[in-house]
This record gives C-alpha cells, sequence and structure tokens, in this order.
C-alpha cells in the first residue's frame, strides 16, 4: 500500500473546522425477520433461515413485522423525535449479490420518525446532537469471499448466506454536527456510546458491534475555518468498535487536511477502516449507484400509527440517559470525575449490572476501568465485547471480599475467565488459586521466611516493623501468592514480638 | 366420455357428485383432449399428467368418504405459469426461468388444492405477463382455437385458448391491463379481474405490484363465480389484501341467470362509457356491443352515456407504472440464486456483474427488455416527477372519473378489446399498435376496480368472437356476475346455444396417452 | 422532451444491469423514442394538487405479530441455485465493496 500523508491532528484542526456526520444502524431483537417470520438468531447454519420473502424468490410478498414498528417509534421517542402521521416504505434500487431483491426494502422521504436530539458529554461539556430521522429497513445476507487472502480484492468466487436478509434494521442518521472542533473523535465515540446505552436501555437490540448489531458509518468534512459551506465528505464504513470511531475520526481528520492543504481535493467516495493499519482505504467509487430509483413499495401498505398508540408508548419509556446518569451517581457516591470516566469508558451499564449482582459501586467501578479496561485496550475491542460479564466481576470480588482469593490472584482468576475456562469459582478451583488459610502451613512458611532473613528479622524485633514487607514478600512468593497477606503479617508481627 | 370436455365445469360438479363420474374419469379426458389438440394450440407449457390423476384418485377417495373439500372437488384446471407451484415448471414464459421449480405455492394454488381441484398444467403466456397476444412467450405463441393462424389474446393466451378448446373447463389467469379479459373476449370466453387486493398475489411472479389481480377463465358466468369464491379472499401473506369477506358472487350469478331468464332488469342502471367506444374500435365489436347494451335495456335496465374524460390518459399511466414496477420486480432475475446463468463469452474469469449482465440478456425477450428500459427511464433521478410522479396523479383523476361515474350508474360497460382477434405476427414488430389493444381494459386496472368480460357475440366481418366489458365499483365484483350472468342469458336464448359450439372443429391427433 | 438518444439506452442498459448488444441497441432507441412520444403527454394532465395514488386501496397498517414460522430449508432454498458450496449460493467474484 503507497504511504498516504496524513497531517498532524493539531496542525490539521489548526486549519480546518471538522463537520461529522453519523449513520447508524440497529439490528433490532425481534424473533422474526422484518417482513417474515423465519428467526434471527445469530449463528445458525448458512441458509437455513430463509423462506421464499426473505430469499427473494418472485412471487413473494412481504408483511410487516409489528415489533418492529413498535421499536422505531420507540427509538424515535427515545431520540426526542417527531413521528410520522403517515409513512410508507420505499424501494432502494441498486444490485448486489447479497441483496435478494436487488433492492432493499427501506423508507425514503417519509421515515417513521425525524427532527430529534440527543446530548451526549464530553469531557465535561455538553454536545446537543440533531437527529435527522431514524427509519426502518431490512438487511442484507452475507457473503463469504473465497480466494487467497479471504478479502473481496482478488477473491476468485463468494458464496453467500441468506439468514441475515430481511433481519430488521434501524437506520439513525445525524444532521451535519457542527462546532465540535477538536474533541471531533470523542464526540463521535460519545454519541455511539450513548447511543447504544439508550438502545440497551430500551431493550430493542443487543448492540452488539463485534456481531454487527450495531454499525456505524463515520462522514466527516473538513472546511477552513471561518467558511460557511460544508466541504466535501467522505464515508467510512467497517468501524466495528467504539475504538474505532474514534481511531476513524481522527485518521480521517488527518488525511483529508493534508490533501486540502497541499491543494488536492478530496473525493466523495465511501471508504473502508482497517482496524490493524489504522488507517481508511478506498472504496469503491460511486457513480451511478447514487441512482437508486426510490419510489413507493407497492407491496406494503402505509403506517399510520395512532397518536394514542404514539402517547402509550412514550409514556413507558425508560427514563432518559442524563436522569439516570445522575442518579446513578448518587446511589453510587461516585465523584463527577468519578462518574465521568465510567460513562467515558463505556462502564455505567456494567457497572449498574455488576451492582445488581451484589458487588459495591467502587468495587465494581474499580475492576471494569482498571484491570478490564487495560485488557479490553489491549485486544482493541470495547468493554462489553470482553467475555466476562458483569456476575463474573461481582463474583470476583466476593472471592476477595470473603478472603478466598486476594486482588492479585483475582487478575489471574479474570484470566482464566476471559480464556474461557468457566465460571470465577471453577478457575479458582481448576487452577488451585485458593489463598491458602490452613494457619499450619502459613505458620511453616512464615518461620522458614524467617530463618532465611535473621537480619530482616531481628529489625522487626527492634520495632522496624516497616521491614515486615520484605519477610511478606518471602512468604507470599513461597506461596505463589496464594495467602492472604494481611494474616501473613500478623504471624509475622506475632511470632517476632 | 369425450363429452365430458364440453360439459361447464358446473355441470361436472353436479355429474361428480350424483356420482355419474368420476374425477379420474373427467381429468383424464381433459388430459386426452390436451393430448389430441395442444399441438395445434401450444396452450400448455407443462402438462402434469401424473399429478393430475393423482389429485384426480384423491379426489374421488374423498368423494366416496363423503366428504367433498368443495363444490369444485375433482373437477380440473389449468394454471398460467405464473403463479408458483411446487414440483412444477414455473417459467412464466421466459428462458430465465427454464425449469425453475419453486419449493412453495402460491396462495392461489394452495386454494386450488384445497378444494380439491387437479391440477393439469401451466398455460403459455407473454414473458412475465407483458403482451397482448402471448406471441412475447419464448416458448412460442399460443394459436387461438378459432383461428390458428391468430393470436389468443395475452397475456394470458394459454388460460383462454385451453377453455375455449375444451382443454380444461377451468383455467386461473392474471390481469395487469386486460390480459384476462382480452384473451377472454378474443376467444369466446369469460374472463374476470377481481377487485384489486380481492385475490392474493402470494405466489404471483409480480409484473406490476400495484395493478395485477388473478382472476378466473371459464366458459360461463356461474363457473367462474365458482372458482372466484375458490380463489379469492384475505390472504395474511399479502399485505394488499382485503381484509374482508368476499361479497356472495355464485348466488350473484345464480339471480342474475333468474333475471335474465325472466327479462327482469328494471332498476339497473347501466353507464355506457363513452371513452371506451367509437372509432378505433372495430365495426363488427361495436355492434355486437350495441345489441348487447340493448338487450340489457329491452330487459328492463336503464342505459346513460358516462364521460371519464381521463380514460384517453390511461394508457400513458399505465405504460409509465407497469414498466417502473417491473423494472424493479425484474430485478431479482440476476443468476445468483436461481435462473438462468450464463457465462459471457471472452471473458476469462467473469465478474457477478459480467455474468448478471450477460444472463439477463440472454434470458429476457425484446418487450421483457423494452419495458425494463423504459420503468428504469421514468424511475430515475430528474425523471421520476414528469413520469412516475404524473402518472401515479393520472390514476387520481382516474378514480375520480370512476367514482363519478358509478354516481351515475351501477355498472360501467364497453366492448372489452377494439378488434377481434389479430393475425399472429400482425402487430408484434410495433408495441405502439399493440398497446392499443388494452385501451378498454386498463381503466379497471389503475383504479383498482373489477371487471369482466363475456362473449358477445361474433364480428360480421370476420366471425371471430367479441367480448363485453362489465366494471363494477371496488368491492362490488357481485355486481358484474349478477349483471353477467342475466346478458348470458338472454344473449345464449338469441343464439340458440352458447356462442363456443360455433367454434371450429379442432383436427384431433390420435391419442398418445 | 423525451428524445431517447442510444447513449441514454446504454446507460439504462447499464443500470438495469442487461448487457445490450449494438443491434440491440440500435434496434430499441428508436421504439422507445416513439413509446415516449406517446405518453408525453401524461406530464401535462394533472395539476400541482392532485395527490398521487401509490396504493388503489386505503388500507393501512397491515402488520403480523413478531412470531418465528416454519420456511424453508437449506436444501429447498438451494433447490434453484445454479451452484452451490458449502451450503451457500457460489456466485462469481463480487467487484468491489460497497
Amino acid at each position: 500500500m503507497t504511504a498516504v500523508s496524513v497531517m498532524s491532528y493539531d496542525d490539521a484542526l489548526a486549519a480546518f473546522d471538522p463537520v461529522l456526520g453519523l449513520e447508524v444502524h440497529v439490528e433490532l431483537n425481534t424473533a422474526s425477520k422484518m417482513f417474515c417470520g423465519c428467526p434471527t438468531e445469530f449463528g445458525a447454519e448458512p441458509n437455513t433461515q430463509v423462506c421464499p420473502v426473505c430469499l427473494g424468490l418472485p412471487g413473494a410478498m412481504p408483511v410487516v413485522n409489528a415489533k418492529a414498528i413498535e421499536s422505531a417509534m420507540r427509538i424515535g421517542l427515545a431520540l426526542n423525535c417527531d413521528i410520522a402521521q403517515w409513512c410508507r416504505f420505499a424501494r432502494k434500487n441498486y444490485f448486489y449479490p447479497d441483496m435478494p431483491k436487488n433492492f432493499q426494502t427501506s423508507q425514503y422521504d417519509e421515515p417513521i420518525a425525524f427532527e430529534g436530539y440527543t446530548d451526549v458529554e464530553v469531557e465535561g461539556q455538553t454536545f446537543r446532537i440533531e437527529v435527522e430521522r431514524a427509519h426502518m429497513e431490512e438487511d442484507t445476507g452475507k457473503s463469504m469471499h473465497v480466494g487467497t487472502s479471504g478479502r473481496i480484492h482478488g477473491a476468485d468466487y463468494s458464496l453467500v448466506d441468506y439468514n441475515r436478509a430481511g433481519i430488521p434494521l434501524i437506520e439513525i442518521v445525524t444532521k451535519p454536527i457542527e462546532g465540535i472542533g477538536d474533541k471531533a473523535p470523542l464526540v463521535a465515540k460519545a454519541y455511539v456510546a450513548h447511543l447504544r446505552d439508550l438502545l440497551l436501555g430500551l431493550g430493542v437490540s443487543d448492540v452488539r458491534m463485534e456481531q454487527g448489531s450495531l454499525r456505524c458509518d463515520v462522514n466527516l468534512s473538513l472546511r477552513p475555518h471561518g467558511q460557511v459551506k460544508l466541504g466535501t465528505r467522505t464515508e467510512t464504513k467497517n468501524v466495528n468498535s467504539l475504538r474505532s470511531v474514534e481511531r476513524a475520526v481522527r485518521y480521517e481528520i488527518g488525511r483529508q487536511a493534508a490533501l486540502l492543504t497541499e491543494g488536492t481535493a478530496i473525493i466523495q467516495e465511501t471508504r473502508h477502516w482497517q482496524e490493524d493499519a489504522g488507517v481508511t482505504t478506498s472504496g469503491r467509487l460511486k457513480s451511478d449507484a447514487d441512482d437508486y430509483r426510490y419510489f413507493p413499495e407497492p407491496d406494503l401498505v402505509p403506517i399510520a400509527p395512532s397518536r394514542e398508540w404514539v402517547e402509550q408508548l412514550k409514556s413507558a419509556l425508560p427514563e432518559p440517559p442524563s436522569v439516570r446518569r445522575t442518579r446513578l451517581q448518587e446511589a453510587w457516591g461516585f465523584s463527577d470525575l468519578e462518574m465521568r470516566d465510567t460513562v467515558g469508558a463505556g462502564a455505567m451499564t456494567l457497572v449498574e449490572q455488576t451492582v445488581s449482582e451484589g458487588a459495591t459501586p467502587a468495587a465494581a467501578r474499580k475492576w471494569w476501568l482498571s484491570d478490564l479496561a487495560r485488557r479490553a485496550n489491549e485486544a482493541g475491542v470495547d468493554l462489553l465485547s470482553l467475555d466476562v460479564t458483569p456476575a463474573d466481576v461481582a463474583r470476583v470480588q466476593a472471592l476477595v471480599d470473603e478472603g478466598k482469593i486476594n486482588d492479585k490472584i483475582a487478575r489471574q482468576v479474570f484470566d482464566g475467565v476471559l480464556a474461557g475456562e468457566g465460571t470465577p469459582d471453577e478457575v479458582v478451583t481448576a487452577r488451585g488459586l485458593a489463598v491458602v488459610s490452613d494457619e499450619g502451613a502459613l505458620s511453616e512458611a512464615v518461620d522458614r521466611a524467617i530463618e532465611a532473613n535473621p537480619g530482616v528479622a531481628d529489625k522487626i524485633r527492634d520495632g522496624k516493623l516497616a521491614a515486615a514487607g520484605a519477610l511478606i514478600g518471602a512468604v507470599m512468593k513461597e506461596m505463589r501468592g496464594q495467602a492472604d497477606a494481611g494474616r501473613v503479617r500478623e504471624l509475622i508481627l506475632t511470632k517476632l514480638s | 366420455m369425450s363429452d365430458l370436455t364440453r360439459r361447464t365445469a358446473a355441470e361436472l360438479a353436479d355429474a361428480l357428485a350424483s356420482g355419474e363420474t368420476t374425477s379420474v374419469e373427467v381429468t383424464s379426458a381433459h388430459l386426452d383432449r390436451i393430448a389430441g389438440v395442444d399441438h395445434d394450440l401450444h396452450s400448455f407449457l407443462h402438462v402434469d399428467a401424473e399429478g393430475a390423476i393423482s389429485a384426480a384418485r384423491e379426489s374421488d377417495a374423498r368423494r366416496s368418504a363423503g366428504k367433498p373439500a368443495s363444490a369444485l372437488d375433482g373437477v380440473p384446471i389449468a394454471v398460467k405459469d405464473i403463479l408458483t407451484t411446487i414440483g412444477m415448471p414455473t417459467t412464466c414464459g421466459s428462458r430465465i426461468l427454464e425449469g425453475w421449480v419453486p419449493p412453495y405455492d402460491a396462495t392461489v394454488v394452495s386454494r386450488l388444492k384445497a378444494a380439491g381441484l387437479p391440477i393439469l398444467g401451466k398455460t403459455n403466456m407473454d414473458e412475465f405477463a407483458m403482451g397482448s397476444s402471448t406471441e412475447h412467450s419464448a416458448y412460442g405463441p399460443t394459436h387461438n382455437p378459432w383461428d390458428l393462424d391468430r393470436i389468443p389474446g395475452g397475456s394470458g393466451g394459454g388460460s383462454a385458448a385451453a377453455v375455449s378448446s375444451f382443454e380444461a373447463p377451468l383455467a386461473i389467469g392474471t390481469d395487469t391491463g386486460g390480459s384476462i379479459r382480452q384473451p377472454g373476449a378474443v376467444t369466446g370466453t369469460v374472463g374476470v379481474k377481481p377487485t384489486f387486493g380481492g385475490v392474493s398475489r402470494y405466489g404471483l411472479v409480480a409484473l406490476a405490484n400495484s395493478l395485477d389481480q388473478a382472476g378466473p377463465v371459464a366458459r360461463t358466468i356461474l363457473d367462474a363465480a365458482l372458482l372466484h369464491e375458490v380463489i379469492g379472499g384475505h390472504d395474511p401473506l399479502d399485505s394488499t389484501s382485503i381484509d374482508q369477506p368476499l361479497p356472495p358472487l355464485v348466488e350473484a350469478a345464480r339471480e342474475g341467470t333468474r333475471q335474465g331468464a325472466a327479462r327482469d332488469l328494471s332498476g339497473l342502471r347501466i353507464g355506457v362509457v363513452k371513452e371506451l367506444g367509437g372509432d378505433g374500435y372495430q365495426a363488427g365489436v361495436r355492434a355486437r356491443f350495441d345489441e348487447s347494451v340493448q338487450l340489457l335495456v329491452d330487459a328492463g335496465a336503464s342505459v346513460v352515456e358516462v364521460s371519464c374524460p381521463h380514460f384517453v390518459h390511461a394508457l400513458a399511466a399505465y405504460y409509465l407504472i407497469l414498466p417502473s414496477e417491473a423494472s424493479s420486480n425484474l430485478a431479482k432475475f440476476d443468476a445468483m440464486r436461481y435462473g438462468l446463468r450464463v457465462w459471457p463469452e471472452g471473458i476469462e474469469s467473469p465478474s457477478a456483474e459480467e455474468v448478471m449482465r450477460a444472463s439477463r440478456d440472454a434470458g429476457f425477450g425484446d418487450e421483457v427488455k423494452r419495458r425494463i428500459i423504459l420503468g428504469t427511464y421514468a424511475l430515475s433521478s430528474g425523471y421520476y416527477d414528469a413520469y412516475y410522479g404524473q402518472a401515479q396523479k393520472v390514476r387520481t383523476l382516474i378514480s375520480r372519473d370512476f367514482d363519478a361515474a358509478f354516481e351515475q350508474a351501477d355498472v360501467l360497460v364497453s366492448p372489452t378489446a377494439p378488434t377481434t382477434a389479430f393475425k399472429i405476427g400482425e402487430k408484434v414488430d410495433d408495441p405502439v399498435s399493440m398497446y392499443l389493444n388494452d385501451i378498454a381494459t386498463i381503466p379497471a386496472n389503475l383504479a383498482g376496480v373489477p371487471g369482466l368480460s363475456l362473449p358477445s357475440g361474433l364480428a360480421d366481418e370476420d366471425g371471430l368472437p367479441t367480448g363485453f366489458q362489465i366494471l363494477a365499483p371496488a368491492m362490488a365484483d357481485d355486481r358484474l356476475y349478477r349483471v353477467g350472468a342475466a346478458l348470458e342469458a338472454m344473449l345464449i336464448h338469441a343464439w340458440g346455444g352458447p356462442l363456443l359450439a360455433r367454434a371450429p372443429e379442432l383436427a384431433q391427433k390420435e391419442s398418445v396417452r | 422532451m423525451p428524445d431517447i438518444t442510444r447513449e441514454e439506452v446504454a446507460h439504462l442498459a447499464d443500470l438495469a444491469r442487461i448487457d445490450l448488444s449494438d443491434a440491440e441497441l440500435d434496434h430499441l432507441a428508436p421504439q422507445l423514442a416513439v413509446i415516449l412520444d406517446s405518453i408525453k403527454s401524461i406530464s401535462e394532465v394533472a395539476a400541482d394538487d392532485v395527490p398521487p395514488t401509490s396504493h388503489a386501496l386505503p388500507l393501512t397498517n397491515v402488520f403480523r405479530e413478531d412470531v418465528v414460522r416454519p420456511g424453508l430449508t437449506a436444501e429447498q432454498a438451494l433447490s434453484g441455485a445454479p451452484q452451490v458450496e458449502q451450503q451457500r449460493f457460489s456466485v462469481p467474484r463480487i467487484l468491489g465493496e460497497l
């Protein structure tokens, strides 16, 4: 790949003003598909969850899933949108092998929800993101590219599975997000995290970015400071985690700034985020693909949600995230900074769930924001994607509280859980990590340490209690960490007093 | 029992019920007839003798057990090759679906099976229902039983010819702009387009989703009513199907026959549509039409001329809406999941795109390509408002014309088609001339109102059948059957017997079954 | 005015993924022009205040319950496929990601 010049972030922001547009696709967690009764379970054998409708067989006809409509309206209401009095589905016509009908049944100029907003907080500053629309559409099938690299370029042929075709999607589109300056990458990330929280709260989706039930396309353009006219934007796809959202925005700003500075125009195109390389690459140039020849879907009739239905859904919405956040902060006794860090790490719901499993808020925060956040970072995934549950975390803390393990050993327990070795209790047993509580064995180990370190022992006898640390270390080493350090210290001091 | 093929479906149903005959006998008789004459007619693209006999046996078993599935249990039927049938190819008259066997039945087909009608086979049609002559079938035309050098109408020429030639007592057709009614007119049979939404479209390969309807093809009004009641009614798999029971159609047909026989149509208001007649309509067609109107008047109906001024734009609106919807519907035929796959010549390792293009070029006929291009044009950015958008507005105006006309009349009438059957080859290279065949039938599809065509006699100049069209308000399909049955009774009386008795005998091949 | 050129027809055929030969293009373009000419009157018929009809029936809100229904087996789904591999539809190489 030829090297692409990228301007430094600070230089880019000094010269240009970024404008963001975020399109988020949410896969709904309905039991059946958008237009037919096929199941939506993830991971089934290929082409076993299909029927004439979602396979696009000649003669098949769609019928709308009532739950999908309800979810769409609830999402719209949670985003403070107006709900359409009357709207239709439309056909978006284009050819692609993963689209069984070669048109997508979607919504065009009549989305079910529109003109909304939502507030996100970034480093203490609140940004109001305006939502242009939320509309309903259907997902496509999945292609597997067969060839040397498994990637689409250079593939010999492809194999298509239509299990995913027809699963309900809600597309949420923001209006251009302006005035965010150098916070652009964080605003983008915060918005997606916030949306994810909102959707989790509504219970309408699993919102697992790594599984594709929450997808984000990032639109970005730059304009010189002071210019009103928007610059040419690019659309970046394949942004599969919160981390990627932030990185992709940051990279694209740098790339576009470099081009603009040297006088090269930005090509309006779709780009792909490459997580490993940390760059965006050019996708296929959109030429006539933009002429989707939209027209109202004649096989479906208009949706006209009654105002009673809308009111009923509105009144049953879960509390808004900002209200929930305030309530939780108070309940947990977190400082503003502690809460901000928790939210910033995408851990608010995780902490809440861990607390409901019995842990204290402080303990929950401790684990999620330190050890687990570090692991997520190293693996390049979001906290939500780690293979450890709030229940696991609560149990680990409980084991520490019970004295069965200590904080240090706890990390090994997490190693085991993440490696799929089982529950925390199972890992402790299998790996033999339990703290030795046998007083006799401990006492003997302490004796051995005292014997091996006479000089240190003398100091302690003399009253320099701080020297106990070295002996504790020696005992812990012999016990491979599986001892309660506090009890060891007690034993040392007792024996040497 | 060769005269079994000359009986109406109602008569066959009676004969089965009384034990005079069995479904196996009836079905075999029709299969023999098909084997004898279809070589000249080419009504059928696929004949399922084994399946039909097997279904006939099951019907007979039910009847022996005293449990017939319906009034028409055991009466065989032919199905236009545009409806999906498990185990039987469904080609839609196109090469692109040659040999495609669907894994599911259309709802109409399921209902026929549930009612016990053995399916004789699939009938020929213009490719993807685009046409008025069945000359655009990729498998060769069907010939009119009245004159083998002439077209049987289209797009459902196969179903009409099959019924007209006694190959089947009943058939299913589909009508988007007249494809049931116009073949009915030129073959001397009865064809009905139900109210839009009255019969399920699930499994009906879509041409123009907002215009298509499946409907009965038969030799008598009563037969059509009996069949209509089997196939019609709400289908949860079709979002556009009417969620109300059908009006009593068989009852209406019987009532109409009584009224016709009694010459008592007082109170009935007939509206003759000014724009659906006059110049452009063959003299013999108009003569038979006028006579039929006179019969109705003589029986006590009042007649009034109504004007539907926007009907003159119906053809234009239709030829914008249909291709637009069709261009999108036919996009699914891309050689990826089913249907013809053609590898483009001279390309070493073709891409999916290239295979799509080559397959579609090879698989679609000229008329289909014309309409796909037209539709793509009408929907493309920059043209939508001027074409598709405008056409949808004209639809509103046409519906309003119908509403106004139905204030003055209970039913509207016109000749079904402007001419009798023309010769094969005569219009096939002149698309616009071909499109004019639907000029009287199209308005009903645009507005969604039901229409019926019944034979109104032979034209003097060529001795070929003409059709009388009756239109009713949406959901008032019963009016079609009542008025149609009344007129039918009076016409048959005037003729001294059914019109089809005057059709020429077809040369019968030695039975090869 | 709908004076449809050969180039436009070629472009439309492209959008419709049909590989028209030169002969077909020569044949089609004039036919399309004639058809378009015969329907051009449509743009002058309806006043701005006439609403379009996309659905002949005034139905709204037709839904189904969110319940799983039996569909096709993989065998049935793949039954018409030109080529199958690993229980999936085998298609020629796709040129570019959308």
